[in-house]
């Protein structure tokens, strides 16, 4: 095992983006604020998903695991898709650097970067809203988790993706409507058949639902169904990832 | 002999072209070994699979004695690529692009020294903390040549690397790689420049439609050509020659007069003797002894018909 090339790829991997500071961090978190003064101060006072929490303390969790996901995905995939097309990758490509290596890096950047952004968004959120956390550990598990599977799924856009548009459309009309529809906004109980169960068999619902366990104590799925599902999301993402790699899909000749 | 470089029955297929059919050749370690070949013949497609990029369909290849396919990490750390391209990640400096290339080979702090060495080496030191989005294009192909050094590998690849660029830093180039074959390293050198091979390189490899043509040393290759020019200045520059001349003229401007004499067949001597008794005065006399562009070309060409067709039908 190559330790030292999988932490410098993973070095270069955070390096990029905390050259783009702005972009990378504070944007998407200002992005979640905005969210969370229109929807959570408008619906507050209306809205009370689960008994005694109020709609600002379940919005929050929703919107820190949305943010952190979806910059996850951002993270692996721009990346990819950048050195693609500047044709840069060529020095990861020709270096003693193993298909899982490749992977865990971007993941393990993946992960870094969306934590940072979740922290930033929720320690602002605090200002906010008064957000209880029943279990730090949980907390972290599916905050990891779903960075790491994001961070997997950007992986596998970014070597699929030959241009930047395709890796838009992956973004807009895949990972997009999947955390929107997941349960971030409301509860999937309040949801009229058949969407409600329809939202059982999307996998984001259980790493948001479980994420938001972690800091309520309350959820629409049970933590250990959430947590079941998002590691077999997990490996199964994992498994065509490194397929991928390993056939040097679009990336090798 | 220790071999840097091996391929035997190298095939590449892509979707529509057979880009490489059964390329078989071994690089000495410590050759200055020259690749040449027209656009497309397969240069490109070979180094690609000894660096990792392209997997061959058939066929095996080894960088010093390692399988690229079954030793890959140590055929990797065994060779450096130049790319032909000016690639680079536009978010960090010179020394990190280096700093982190040398990671990706697993080596540490203790090789910093190395890349300080190196951008001394190539006038880098003072661009070292640029980012390479402000480098000029001669600056770029240094950093190129840096990042394919940086893990000291004995055979370094380099792929066209003087195409577009000025006579100065194309003499510099060819300064430096004769430096690093000096310091022991197996130089391949892919070019369009037969010039460049000529001066450059000991053996000579030429690749066309995906197959090896001819694989000898610089004097080798010019020995199979069995053509050589005699270059005329006569008197009277209209006067009708000799028939046994006229059928070895290959150009004719008044006076002037050049003659393609095979060596075996055609005797300067008798060409001469020829041209006095026809009562023609010789002004002035030259030869010229073919180059490798003129031993190219006739490789090049000397394709058989089938086998062009098949390509071009492959490559649609």
């Amino acid at each position: 095992m190559n330790l030292r090339g999988l932490y410098t790829l993973f070095e270069k991997e955070v390096l990029r983006f905390l050259k783009v500071v702005v972009q990378t961090l504070l944007t998407p978190v200002a992005t979640a604020l905005l969210y969370l003064v229109i929807f959570g101060e408008v619906l507050a006072e209306h809205l009370e998903m689960y008994p005694g929490v109020g709609y600002g303390a379940f919005l929050v969790p929703g919107l820190v695991a949305m943010t952190l996901i979806q910059n996850a995905f951002a993270n692996s995939s721009s990346s990819l898709i950048q050195s693609k097309m500047t044709g840069n990758l060529i020095f990861l490509l020709v270096a003693p650097i193993s298909p899982l290596e490749f992977y865990l890096a971007f993941v393990a950047a993946a992960v870094v970067r969306g934590l940072m952004v979740g922290a930033g968004v929720w320690l602002v959120a605090l200002a906010f809203v008064d957000l209880p956390l029943h279990s730090p550990a949980l907390v972290l598990a599916f905050a990891v988790l779903g960075a790491a599977v994001l961070g997997g799924l950007g992986v596998i856009a970014g070597v699929w993706a030959d241009k930047f548009e395709q890796l838009a459309a992956f973004q807009n009309f895949v990972v997009l409507p999947l955390s929107f529809l997941s349960g971030v906004f409301y509860s999937v109980h309040a949801l009229p058949s058949p969407w409600d169960r329809l939202s059982w068999l999307n996998p984001f619902f259980y790493m948001i639902d479980g994420f938001r366990y972690g800091f309520l104590g309350v959820s629409d799925a049970p933590p250990l169904l959430s947590l079941g599902v998002s590691l077999a999301f997990l490996a199964a993402v994992s498994v065509v990832c490194l397929r991928m790699l390993a056939m040097g899909y679009k990336i090798r000749q | 002999m220790a071999e840097a470089i091996r391929v035997e029955g190298l095939h590449k297929r892509y979707a529509t072209v057979h880009a490489l059919r059964g390329v078989d050749l071994a690089v000495a370690r410590g050759e200055f070994f020259g690749l040449l070949g027209p656009n497309g013949a397969g240069k490109t497609t070979l180094i690609g699979i000894l660096a990792g990029l392209v997997r061959p369909t058939a066929g095996r290849a080894a960088v010093m004695g390692h399988d690229v396919r079954r030793r890959w990490r140590q055929a990797r750390r065994a060779l450096g690529l130049v790319p032909q391209e000016l690639v680079y990640d536009p978010f960090f400096t010179v020394r990190e692009i280096l700093w982190l290339q040398s990671g990706y080979f697993g080596l540490g702090r203790a090789n910093r020294a190395w890349i300080e060495e190196l951008l001394e080496v190539l006038n880098l030191t003072a661009k070292a903390d640029a980012n390479l989005h402000d480098l000029s294009g001669g600056m770029k192909r240094r950093v190129l040549i840096a990042q394919a050094l940086v893990h000291r590998p004995p055979v370094v690849v380099l792929d066209e690397p003087t195409a577009g660029v000025d006579v100065e830093l194309r003499q510099a180039l060819w300064h430096f790689t004769r430096r690093l074959h000096a310091e022991g390293h197996t130089i391949v050198l892919t070019t369009h420049y037969l010039e460049e091979a000529e001066a450059l390189c000991g053996r000579i490899a030429i690749l066309h439609q995906g197959m090896l043509r001819a694989l000898d040393t610089k004097a080798g290759l010019l020995a199979r050509h069995p053509w050589r020019c005699l270059c005329l200045e006569l008197d009277p520059p209209g006067a009708p020659l000799p028939e046994a001349v006229a059928a070895l003229v290959s150009e004719r401007e008044g006076g002037r007069v050049k003659l393609r004499l095979h060596r075996l067949n055609d005797q300067i001597g008798a060409v001469l003797d020829a041209l006095r008794t026809a009562g023609l005065r010789i002004r002035d006399l030259r030869t010229e002894e073919p180059g490798l562009e003129e031993v190219f070309l006739e490789l090049v060409h000397e394709a058989p018909a089938g086998e062009a067709a098949a390509a071009e039908r492959e490559a649609g």
